[in-house]
C-alpha cells in the first residue's frame, strides 16, 4: 500500500472571516507553572490563541518564553496547569501527542540531522517503522507542493549540512507543515536571519495565516513584534506582565512592559582622547582554514575613546579579535602596547598587557558551560597571587570575587557554585563583563557584546562600556549591528575582506557611505 | 614471485572470506550501535558469549540454527544491559562497554566450567558444512571463495545488504541515523530516542554474538578460552575504517582478513628466517596504516557517545 504521509489532524473548518472573538480558541493554556530547582521559569500562565491569529510572545531573555513553548510541545512537563488544543486536553511531556494535535515548533536551535537530506529530515517519524521502504516519491511530491505553496524554496535532495541558516529554517517550517500543523510556534525565528530572509519569512507567515493557521511568534525584537503580530503577550520573570492588541500599543509601551520600567538609552558625553594604548602596525596573519586573514592592517586605539569596527560578518573580524586577544600571533607587522613593542604575543601576554576581552561567542569561547560561576570568573586570572598561592587555588578569595561580581553587575544566578550554562545569555554576559572590567583594563576588546541580548541587557552593556570609556580605557567595539556602532563609537572603521578603512569621526560618514565601504567599494580611496 | 602467486590461489581467498565472516557480523553490529549514537565496547565480551552460547546449544543437543538463534539472544541480553546503563541512565559508554566485555567474558568462562567441570580437551560438535551454490561455485577462484562457503558466511553477506537497506531505505533507518547525529531531531518528530537507541544496541549486540558463534560453529568446531582474541576490537576499527558505511566496512573486513590469511602463507614461505611474530603483526600494522590514510577524513556520527536526556536544560 502506498504510504500517505501522516494523516491530517485538522480541526473542523470554521467559517472564514468570522469575528475572531466568536470562534472557539484553538489553544488554551491555563495556570501553567514550571520550576527548575529554585528558579520559577513560568508562573501560572494562562492565555488563548484563536484561529488565524498571530500572537507574539515578547520578553527578555530568561523571561520564560522558550520554557513555556517547550511545555506546549512536550519537551518539558509542567509542574502545574493544563493545555487544551482544539478543546481537547493535551497529554503532558509527549512531543508525539503535540504533533498529532497539530502543534508544530520551529526551535531556536534547529533540530535537524546534518548528515541527512532535507527530505529525510522532514519524513523522519512520519512513516511507520514497519515499512520495508521509505516512500521518497510521495514525500518529495508533498514537500515540493508545500514549498511552492508557501514560498519555502529548498531542494529536498540537498544535505542539511550544505544549507544556509535561512534554508535550514525553511526546512524546519516545512517539517511542521508536512505534518499538517495548525498551530505553528516559532522560537526567535529572526535571530539568525538576514534582513531579506526575515522579509521572506514574514511573507510566508502571512500565507500560513491566510490558510487558517495560528502562529505563536517568540521574540524580543520590538519592531518585528509590531509588524508581524495581531496581539502581544509580554512575559517578565516568568509571569504574564501584560497583554495588548498590537494595533493599540506602541514600541515604548511594550518595552516598558518587558523590563518593568521606561528604557532610556545612555547619553554619550563628548570624548576626551587620551594616550595611545594599543597600536597595530601593518599586521598580517597567517592563513588558517577557510577564514579571512588580516592583510597589513594598521589600527591605533586611544584611551577614552570607543572605536567602532563595522562590517559584514566574516570579513576578518574574527581574525582581528583573535589577534588582539592573543589567540593568534602576527605573521608580520608589529603590535605596540603603550609604546613598547610586544614580543611573543600570546593570550597570557595580551592579558598582562591589560587587554580585557569580551568574546564573540559566550557559550563556546567566553565560558566553560559545565564549570561553576566561580571557576569561570577566575578563569583568566587564577594564576595571580590573588587567587592562588604556591600552586594551590584560594577558593575563599575566588568565591568572594564571584560574589562581588554577582552583586556589582546584578547577575541573576542561584549561587556561585551553579554551573554557568544554567544562566541566561544576558546574565552570562554580565559575568563576562564583570570578569573583563574588574581589573580596570586599559584596552577593551568588545566583540559583538550585545548579540542575542534583550533590550534591558543591551542598555546595561552599553552603559558599562561608556563607564569604562569615561575611566580612560581604549575600547574596540566590533559589531555587525550598524545602529550600535553609530550610537556608541567616537570613530568608525570599516572592515572588508581582511582590510581596514581609514577611521572617520562620529557623524562624518553617512550610513550609505559606510554601507558602500562594508560592501568593499573604494577601500583604497577611503 | 611465489609471494604474489599466493594471491591467485583459490585456497587463499577461501580462507580470507572465512576469516572475514565473523568480522562482518560483528562490524555490522557495532556499526548499527554507533549509527544510533552508542559506542559498544562490550563487543569483545559479547562475541565470546555468543561463541559459547551457540556452540553449547549444539553440544547439548540443539540443531545448528537453534544455536545461532540462542547466540543472538544471548547477545541481545548483554546489549540490553549495555543499553540500559548507557541510554536511559546516560552512563559513560567507555566504562560500561569495558565492564560488559569483562562481565560477558568471565560469565562465559564460568558457565563453561560449571557446565563441563570434568573436561580437559573441549568437546567437538558437528559444525556447519560448506554449501556449494550450484553453477556459481564452479567459477575458478571466485567460485570456491564466495560460493562454496558455509551458510553462515552467506548470512554474513546478507546481513551487510540488510543493514545497508534498513539504514538507508527505511523509515526506521532514518530514525537510527538521526539518533546518532542529532537526537533532538528525533524527539522533535515525536520518536523516542531511548527506544531507538536501545533497540539498535540490542540488535547490534545480537549480530556481534552471531559473529562469535561463527567461530565455534563454522570456522572451528569447539569452544576455547581466548578464542575471540581481539577480533571485537578490530571490528571497532573497521567501523571507523568504513566511515560508518556498511559497504565500506565490508571491504575493510575482507581486506583485513586477506592480510591475515596472507601472513599465514608468508610465514610458511619465509622458512623460519624471519620471526613469525613479524607476520602475525602485519595485519594489525597495516590496519593502523589504513586507518591513518582513510579515516582521517571520516565524518563520524555527531552524537556518538553523547548521552541524550530528555527535557534537560
Amino acid at each position: 500500500m502506498p504510504q500517505r504521509p501522516h494523516p491530517a489532524a485538522s480541526p473542523p473548518p470554521s467559517p472564514q472571516g468570522g469575528g475572531e472573538g466568536a470562534a472557539p480558541p484553538v489553544l488554551r493554556l491555563s495556570g501553567v507553572t514550571k520550576r527548575f530547582g529554585p528558579l520559577l521559569a513560568n508562573d501560572a500562565i494562562s492565555f488563548e490563541l484563536a484561529r488565524g491569529e498571530v500572537v507574539a510572545l515578547l520578553g527578555e531573555n530568561g523571561a520564560g518564553k522558550t520554557t513555556l513553548m517547550n511545555i506546549l510541545f512536550g519537551h518539558y512537563v509542567a509542574d502545574e496547569g493544563a493545555v487544551e488544543v482544539f478543546g481537547k486536553p493535551l497529554p503532558p511531556g509527549d512531543p508525539r501527542a503535540a504533533l498529532e494535535a497539530g502543534i508544530g515548533m520551529v526551535h531556536q536551535h534547529f533540530t535537524l540531522a546534518e548528515n541527512m537530506t532535507v527530505l529525510e529530515n522532514i519524513a523522519l517519524g512520519t512513516q511507520g517503522f514497519l515499512n520495508w521502504k521509505l516512500d521518497r516519491i510521495g514525500a518529495r511530491e508533498r514537500i515540493e507542493k508545500l514549498s511552492w505553496e508557501f514560498g519555502l524554496a529548498v531542494d529536498p535532495a540537498a544535505r542539511v549540512a550544505s544549507l544556509s541558516v535561512g534554508e535550514r529554517q525553511r526546512v524546519e517550517i516545512l517539517k511542521a507543515l508536512y505534518r499538517d500543523a495548525r498551530i505553528l510556534i516559532l522560537d526567535e525565528p529572526t535571530a539568525v536571519l538576514t534582513p531579506a530572509e526575515t522579509d521572506a519569512l514574514f511573507a510566508t507567515l502571512k500565507l500560513l495565516v491566510g490558510q487558517g493557521l495560528s502562529i505563536i511568534f517568540i521574540s524580543h525584537k520590538l519592531n518585528e513584534v509590531m509588524s508581524v503580530s495581531d496581539r502581544v503577550l509580554v512575559l517578565r520573570s516568568g509571569r504574564l506582565a501584560g497583554e495588548r492588541v498590537t494595533a493599540g500599543t506602541s514600541r515604548s509601551e511594550l518595552a516598558a512592559l518587558m523590563v518593568g520600567q521606561e528604557v532610556v538609552s545612555p547619553p554619550v558625553p563628548p570624548p576626551e582622547p587620551g594616550q595611545l594604548q594599543l597600536v597595530l602596525n601593518a599586521v598580517s596573519t597567517a592563513r588558517r582554514g577557510a577564514g579571512v586573514t588580516l592583510d597589513r592592517i594598521s589600527l591605533s586605539l586611544r584611551g577614552g575613546e570607543i572605536t567602532g569596527l563595522a562590517g559584514v560578518s566574516g570579513n576578518g573580524q574574527a581574525a582581528l579579535a583573535a589577534l588582539i586577544s592573543g589567540v593568534e600571533a602576527p605573521a608580520s607587522g608589529e603590535i605596540i602596547v603603550r609604546g613598547n613593542l610586544a614580543k611573543n604575543w600570546s593570550p597570557r601576554a595580551a592579558l598582562s598587557a591589560g587587554i580585557g576581552r569580551i568574546p564573540e561567542d559566550r557559550h563556546a569561547v567566553g565560558t566553560i558551560g559545565d564549570m561553576s560561576v566561580t571557576e569561570n570568573v577566575i578563569a583568566e586570572r587564577y594564576r595571580t597571587s590573588r587567587f592562588s598561592r604556591r600552586g594551590f587555588l584560594d577558593w575563599r578569595a575566588a568565591r568572594k570575587f564571584a560574589e562581588e561580581i554577582i552583586a556589582d553587575y546584578d547577575v541573576k544566578c542561584p549561587s556561585p557554585e551553579a554551573r554557568i550554562r544554567l544562566l541566561s545569555g544576558g546574565n552570562m554576559q554580565k559575568l563576562i563583563l564583570g570578569r573583563a572590567l574588574d581589573s580596570a583594563p586599559s584596552v577593551i576588546l568588545a566583540n559583538q557584546p550585545t548579540r542575542g541580548l534583550d533590550v534591558g541587557a543591551v542598555g546595561y552593556v552599553h552603559g558599562k562600556l561608556l563607564e569604562a570609556r569615561a575611566r580612560g580605557a581604549a575600547i574596540l567595539l566590533i559589531s555587525e549591528d550598524l545602529e550600535e556602532i553609530l550610537a556608541l563609537s567616537d570613530r568608525i572603521i570599516v572592515m572588508s575582506k581582511g582590510r581596514l578603512s581609514a577611521a572617520s569621526p562620529r557623524g562624518e560618514r553617512t550610513v550609505a557611505q559606510l554601507g558602500a565601504l562594508m560592501a568593499g567599494h573604494d577601500m583604497e580611496a577611503a | 614471485m611465489e609471494a604474489l602467486d599466493i594471491l591467485l590461489t583459490a585456497s587463499f581467498w577461501v580462507a580470507a572470506i572465512r576469516i572475514a565472516s565473523p568480522l562482518i557480523f560483528a562490524t555490522m553490529g557495532e556499526l548499527i550501535c554507533e549509527r544510533a549514537g552508542v559506542l559498544n565496547l562490550g563487543i569483545e565480551g559479547i562475541m565470546t558469549a555468543g561463541a559459547f552460547a551457540g556452540w553449547f546449544t549444539v553440544y547439548a543437543g540443539g540443531d545448528l540454527w537453534t544455536g545461532v538463534l540462542v547466540a543472538a539472544l544471548a547477545g541481545a541480553m548483554f546489549g540490553l544491559l549495555h543499553a540500559t546503563l548507557t541510554v536511559p541512565l546516560g552512563l559513560s559508554q567507555h566504562v560500561v562497554g569495558i565492564g560488559v566485555t569483562l562481565l560477558a567474558t568471565s560469565l562465559t568462562y564460568f558457565t563453561y566450567r560449571l557446565a563441563l567441570p570434568e573436561v580437559t580437551s573441549p568437546p567437538k560438535i558437528e559444525p556447519f558444512q560448506p554449501l556449494p551454490i550450484p553453477g556459481l561455485s564452479d567459477i575458478p577462484v571466485v567460485g570456491p571463495a564466495l560460493f562454496n562457503q558455509t551458510p553462515l558466511t552467506y548470512l554474513a553477506f546478507l546481513t551487510v545488504a540488510l543493514t545497508a537497506w534498513v539504514l538507508y531505505r527505511t523509515p526506521l533507518g532514518l530514525a537510527i541515523r538521526a539518533a546518532g547525529e542529532n537526537p533532538s531531531a528525533v524527539e522533535a518528530q515525536g520518536i523516542s530516542v531511548t527506544a531507538i537507541r536501545m533497540g539498535a544496541v540490542m540488535a547490534g549486540s545480537a549480530l556481534m554474538a552471531v559473529g562469535g558463534a561463527f567461530l565455534t560453529m563454522s570456522a572451528f568446531n569447539s569452544f576455547f578460552f581466548e578464542m575471540i582474541n581481539g577480533r571485537g576490537w578490530i571490528c571497532i576499527a573497521l567501523v571507523v575504517f568504513g566511515s560508518w558505511r556498511p559497504g565500506k566496512a565490508l571491504i575493510g573486513a575482507i581486506l583485513f582478513a586477506a592480510f591475515d590469511a596472507y601472513q599465514v602463507r608468508l610465514q610458511q614461505l619465509s622458512g623460519g628466517v624471519v620471526p613469525y611474530q613479524i607476520f602475525l603483526m602485519m595485519p594489525y600494522a597495516l590496519s593502523i596504516l589504513a586507518l591513518i590514510l582513510v579515516a582521517r577524513r571520516a565524518t563520524y556520527p555527531k552524537a556518538l557517545m553523547v548521552p541524550y536526556q530528555k527535557g534537560e536544560r
